[in-house]
């Protein structure tokens, strides 16, 4: 089987965000770039399923639609094991073009699981593994928490309201995973960032798309008020300003 | 012009995130001068179908069907009444179904999709919305380009409204339907308040110590009607399920009312909780970065805080 996982390459998460002066972009200067916390995961669990058992598991790919300066993050994905890496020339657009740049590279090509994250931890769209599922005509199943391959035969788990579901399916597959699919993120050893330089990186073409959404602006969220600090000794005092002030009870 | 929105069942029943889905749906259609049609599909009954006129249902479609359907069967029911009905927006909630599903339906429409939206459309001509993005960091207006659009509404950002008016139902045919997925077995708690449609959220960090603390917590839950949530090192320690675990990583609630006790409010923690009416917060440090977060906020160990919190909101349901 080969694996693909889609990357996002977004800001660190404890990244503070800041904006042009005309507030219609977001100013990345200064940013640290990482893998899509999901995907890493992702990543994370394809690589345990290949380490498990590498007659199964052939080959995990990772891809991702950027710039060029989307590069050193696909290489750390190759530092942490994927085996070759595939960058889809075009930056920007909104989730169905960067869903659109992604099949147009992937469509005819062997991958048998394709692994999306739930959702990008920039602009939460929650979008681009099912639109591929859709392009590709492939099967998929959302908020996976758990993924076990067995011949052709993909098991899955997926976390329902209040539950989860235990599903199998055949490959090929697109899986979009969630929190549980994998425990602690890998990280890079030193001999993984060096065998990375030499590993694969193959940059696609652009395809003809157009975005179905553009941004218009942004605005920070409003600040919240003082906190109003309340005596421990005294919780009719909350319960009261709760029922009486916030009217919350 | 005229608006679709997807309702889910939860064994035949729908719920409170139902009631603010139709009557949003209603809100946009009228402000876009058009007519709103509901599908469902699954068995409902007709009662429980109807009741959705109150708010705001006209037209309701039923696909009646008892076979498990995978997301690509059910993406091409909610296509294929967008298509039917000449819908220009197609409207899911942004809960787990509605991220499934929401991305394969923006497909076949050829449409673009926001998903996440907060509330009614900033404009409707052209159709600009809000959300949230960069986790609840900052808030994005995205303009939505295509001919249909398609968008995921979050839950508590609308409202319930209620109209006059009767729904008609009229059913759809499944036969052709089948799936690709095999659902094996499914576990679901019950008699639980979801944490997705929960007024009140009771959530424990890192200071509740130790899973063995979690029956007070519990018992102050039991007290408000609420549902139990927890922090995400709380459930990757196994102190609680996954499925509680609040946060970027985790799910995103928007109740009315917090309870954030032994959380020490990290920024990815927030980004979970931020859209939440009143936040709680108990901690012993003063410093923690969750009372900027909070309303309310009490500096105490929680071992005898949360026993005498729970007290005064016993004593507080029980003369209401
Ligand atoms: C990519 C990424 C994604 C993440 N996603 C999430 C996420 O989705 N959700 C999430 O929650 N976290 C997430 N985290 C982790 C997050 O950064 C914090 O580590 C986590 O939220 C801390 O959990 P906590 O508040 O329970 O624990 P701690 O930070 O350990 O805080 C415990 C708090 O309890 C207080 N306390 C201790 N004992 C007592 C007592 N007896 N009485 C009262 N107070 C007490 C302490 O003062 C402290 O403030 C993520 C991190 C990363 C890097």
């Amino acid at each position: 089987m080969n694996i693909l996982v889609c990357i996002s390459n977004v800001p660190d998460t404890t990244t503070r965000i800041k904006y042009s002066a005309d507030m219609k972009a977001v100013d990345y200067s200064g940013v640290q770039w990482i893998i899509n916390p999901w995907d890493e995961l992702a990543l994370t669990r394809a690589i345990e399923l290949k380490e498990a058992n590498p007659a199964l598991v052939q080959k995990i790919t990772v891809i991702t639609a950027g710039g060029a300066d989307a590069e050193p993050t696909l290489r750390k994905a190759l530092a942490c094991g994927a085996d070759d890496a595939i960058r889809v020339d075009a930056a920007g657009g909104d989730s169905l073009f960067t869903a659109t740049q992604l099949a147009h590279a992937v469509k005819g090509e062997p991958f048998d699981v394709i692994l999306c994250g739930i959702e990008s931890s920039d602009y939460n769209g929650s979008a681009v593994g099912g639109m591929l599922a859709e392009l590709l005509d492939y099967n998929s199943v959302s908020a996976v928490s758990s993924l076990n391959l067995e011949g052709n035969s993909v098991k899955v788990t997926r976390e329902i309201d209040g539950g989860k579901q235990s599903i199998e399916t055949a490959a090929p597959v697109v899986l979009i995973v969630q929190k549980g699919i994998a425990i602690n993120p890998r990280i890079p050893s030193m001999r993984g960032i060096m065998t990375a330089r030499t590993k694969s990186l193959k940059v696609v073409a652009a395809a003809a798309a157009s975005p179905g959404s553009k941004v218009v602006g942004y605005q920070a969220p409003p600040q919240k008020s003082a906190c109003k600090m309340i005596d421990p000794e005294n919780m009719d005092e909350l319960v009261h300003l709760l029922h009486t002030e916030a009217r919350v009870i | 012009m005229s608006v679709l929105v997807y309702i889910e069942n939860w064994n035949g029943k729908f719920k409170k995130s139902t009631y603010e889905l139709v009557s949003y749906g209603k809100r946009l259609a009228n402000g876009l001068g058009g007519s709103l049609t509901l599908l469902s599909i699954g068995r409902v009954a007709e009662d429980e179908l109807k009741n959705l006129g109150a708010y705001g249902a006209g037209k309701i479609l039923s696909a009646e069907t008892d076979a498990p359907l995978d997301d690509k069967a059910y993406a091409s029911l909610i296509a294929g009444a967008a298509k039917n009905n000449d819908a220009s927006v197609v409207v899911m909630a942004h809960n787990g179904t509605g991220k499934a599903l929401a991305p394969r339906v923006a497909v076949r429409l050829n449409a673009g999709l926001v998903s996440a939206v907060n509330g009614l459309p900033v404009s409707f001509q052209p159709f600009v919305v809000s959300k949230k993005a960069f986790s609840g960091k900052s808030l994005m207006q995205a303009e939505i380009t295509s001919d249909i659009k398609v968008i995921t509404l979050s839950q508590n950002t609308a409202g319930i409204e209620t109209f006059a008016g009767e729904a008609v139902i009229e059913k759809i045919d499944t036969s052709s339907m089948t799936s690709g997925t095999k659902v094996l077995s499914t576990e679901v708690q019950t008699g639980k308040i979801l944490l997705s449609e929960a007024d009140v959220v009771v959530s424990g960090g890192r200071g509740m110590r130790s899973a063995d603390n979690w029956k007070p917590l519990e018992e102050l839950a039991g007290v408000l009607g609420a549902a139990t949530a927890c922090s995400r090192p709380v459930s990757d320690e196994g102190w609680r399920p996954h499925h509680e675990h609040v946060g970027q990583t985790g799910k995103v609630v928007a109740p009315n009312l917090y309870f954030a006790l032994g959380i020490s409010g990290a920024i990815q923690h927030l980004a979970g909780i931020s859209s939440s009416k009143v936040i709680v917060a108990v901690n012993k440090d003063p410093e923690a970065p969750i009372f900027s977060a909070a309303d309310y906020g009490i500096i105490g160990d929680l071992q005898t805080v949360l026993p005498k919190m729970t007290e005064a909101f016993r004593k507080f349901k029980s003369g209401n």
